[in-house]
Formats: structure tokens, sequence, C-alpha cells
């Protein structure tokens, strides 16, 4: 497999042997991490309704916030599709611009969320209230500890871009770390629905 | 190399991404439509409004992350594909399961 031949249209992250190896095994690691986000789900939809004399889903879910949220971080995921597609074009200008932005939008995401679960405690829903805000807090804070090590990774991969360009490396960096925030956008359409969607309709 | 074949359309406009997003977009608002304004059981919403997530899902990993277009595709496809059967097994299973005491405890 050294010398295999490619196209020069080939994208760079998939022109070396390790570069296609490790973007192989990070989908590997998301069949991983669908599994690990499942059993948190699993919690959650066997809790539901545990909340032993305390507040509901149905009392503080709020439908704006919960929307501002989802188009927040979908919208980031289609902005995180375009830095590939300039990445793939060799425009480090265009990466740059659209995973800041992809950046921008995933800090709003958190931004909203903090704000809706310090707005949930203050409204007498902890962690230590009941079975079925334990589980919430666990499943969305685990999403949400996602999407804060999705940013952090990002930002180191945007300094070493800066410094290095775009290589075979960096580019693998960024397709993979890609992947990772995609992937964070699947997890939330399955909150969308089966937390807060359900939650509401109920 | 099937890498080829899929990195001629790079520097064309980013279609498959926009509409990927519009659908995502719409099917976010007919699950929210399907949940809050249809006369649906409850059942039959979250059914339809799981079947909606699913076909985002599926969306998301052919039209953004581009899961088939390297040459271990097939690899990809089917970890993802078993990761699927692991988790509704497990979500499924699990609720199945716990299902059996519910009528024991005061909800």
């Amino acid at each position: 497999m050294e010398s295999v031949e490619y196209s020069p249209n080939t994208p760079l992250e998939y022109q070396s042997e390790t570069g296609r190896l490790n973007i192989l095994g990070f989908w590997i690691f998301l069949g991983a991490e669908i599994a690990l986000f499942s059993t948190l789900f699993a919690t959650y939809l066997v809790l539901v309704g545990r909340t032993a004399g305390g507040p509901g889903p149905g009392e503080l879910f709020e439908i704006s916030g919960v929307l501002i949220e989802t188009f927040l971080l979908l919208t980031s995921s289609f902005t995180c599709g375009l830095a590939i597609h300039y990445m793939r074009n060799h425009s480090l200008k265009g990466l740059f611009l659209w995973l800041g932005i992809t950046l921008a939008l995933g800090l709003g995401f958190l931004g909203f969320e903090i704000y809706e679960f310090v707005h949930y405690i203050h409204e007498g829903a902890a962690l230590t209230t009941s079975a079925y805000w334990s589980a919430f807090f666990v499943l969305v804070g685990t999403h949400g500890a996602h999407v804060t090590m999705g940013i952090a990774w990002i930002i180191l991969i945007l300094i070493q871009l800066k410094q290095r360009g775009l290589t075979p490396d960096t580019t693998r960096k960024v397709f993979i770390s890609s992947l990772y925030w995609h992937f964070l956008d699947v997890v939330w359409i399955f909150i969308f629905t089966a937390v807060y969607l359900y939650g509401m309709v109920m | 190399m099937s890498n080829n074949e899929q990195t001629n359309s790079h520097s064309h406009f980013p279609w498959s991404h926009l509409i990927g997003f519009g659908l995502s977009i719409f099917l976010t608002l007919l699950a929210l439509w399907v949940g809050f304004a249809s006369d649906f059981s409850l059942r039959t919403i979250m059914i339809i409004v799981v079947i909606l997530a699913l076909i985002q899902a599926a969306i998301q990993l052919l039209m953004f992350m581009h899961i088939t277009e390297s040459d271990s595709s097939r690899i990809q496809v089917g970890t993802i594909l078993y990761a699927v059967f692991i988790a509704v097994a497990v979500v499924a299973g699990t609720i199945w399961v716990m299902s059996f005491g519910m009528h024991n405890m005061n909800m």
C-alpha cells in the first residue's frame, strides 16, 4: 500500500496511508460514541416521569430556547462542511473564515445551553433534584462537554493551520475534527427529538 | 482509487451541503409541526419524529460527513450501521425490560 497512486485531485487528507487510516479509525471511534450516547438515552428514557414530586420537563422546557440551540448547532454543522469544501479547494482563507463562523456558532450554542441549565437550577431542577433531572443533565451535559471539547480542539487546529498551512497532516486533522463536529449535531438531533420534543409533547 | 471520482466536484458550488442544510431545517420544522400542531396520538407522534430524526442523521452522514467518499467507505458504513444496531438494541431493550415493573410504581 506504500506507493498507492492517487490523482492530484485526491484531497490532501487522503493522500497518505496514515491519513486514510486515521480517518477510518475516527469513524470507528464515532461508532463507539454512538454506543456511549445510546446508554445515556436509554437511561434518560427509562427515567422520564421519575421527578420525585419536583418539576417536570413540560413545566421548564421552552421551545424558543431549544430552537435557537438547535438552529445554532445545525448551522454550525453546515458551515463546518463549507470549511471542508474550501479546504479541498486549497483556500486557507475560506477554511479560516468558515471554521471561525463554526466556532462562533458553537460558542453561541454553548452559551444558550449554559443559560438554560442555570435557568433550570434556579427553577429548582438541579442534578440532584430527581432521577429524571439527573438523567437529563448527564445526557445533555455529556453532549455539551463534547461540544466544549470540539471547540477547544478546533481552536488548537486553527493555530496549527496558521503556523503550517495546508499540508496532508493539517488537512487530516481539520477533516477529522469536522467529522466530530458533524457527529455532535447528529447526537443533538436525537436530543432534540427524544428529550425536548418528547418532553414538551408528553 | 475511488477517491478520484468524487474529487473533481470540489471546485463547484457546494450544492450537496446547501441541499443537506435545507433538508435538515425542513425536517426539524416538520418534526415541530408533527409534535405541536398535528392531532396524532403521542405514540404516533413519537414514531414519526424518531423516523424524521433518523432521516436527518442519514443526511448529515451522507451529505455533510461524506461517509461514502473514501476507499474504506464500506467499513465506515458497516461500523456506523453496526453502532446504530447496538444503539437501537440498547435503547429499545432497556425501555422494554424496564416496562415490566412500571405498573408497580407511581409515575
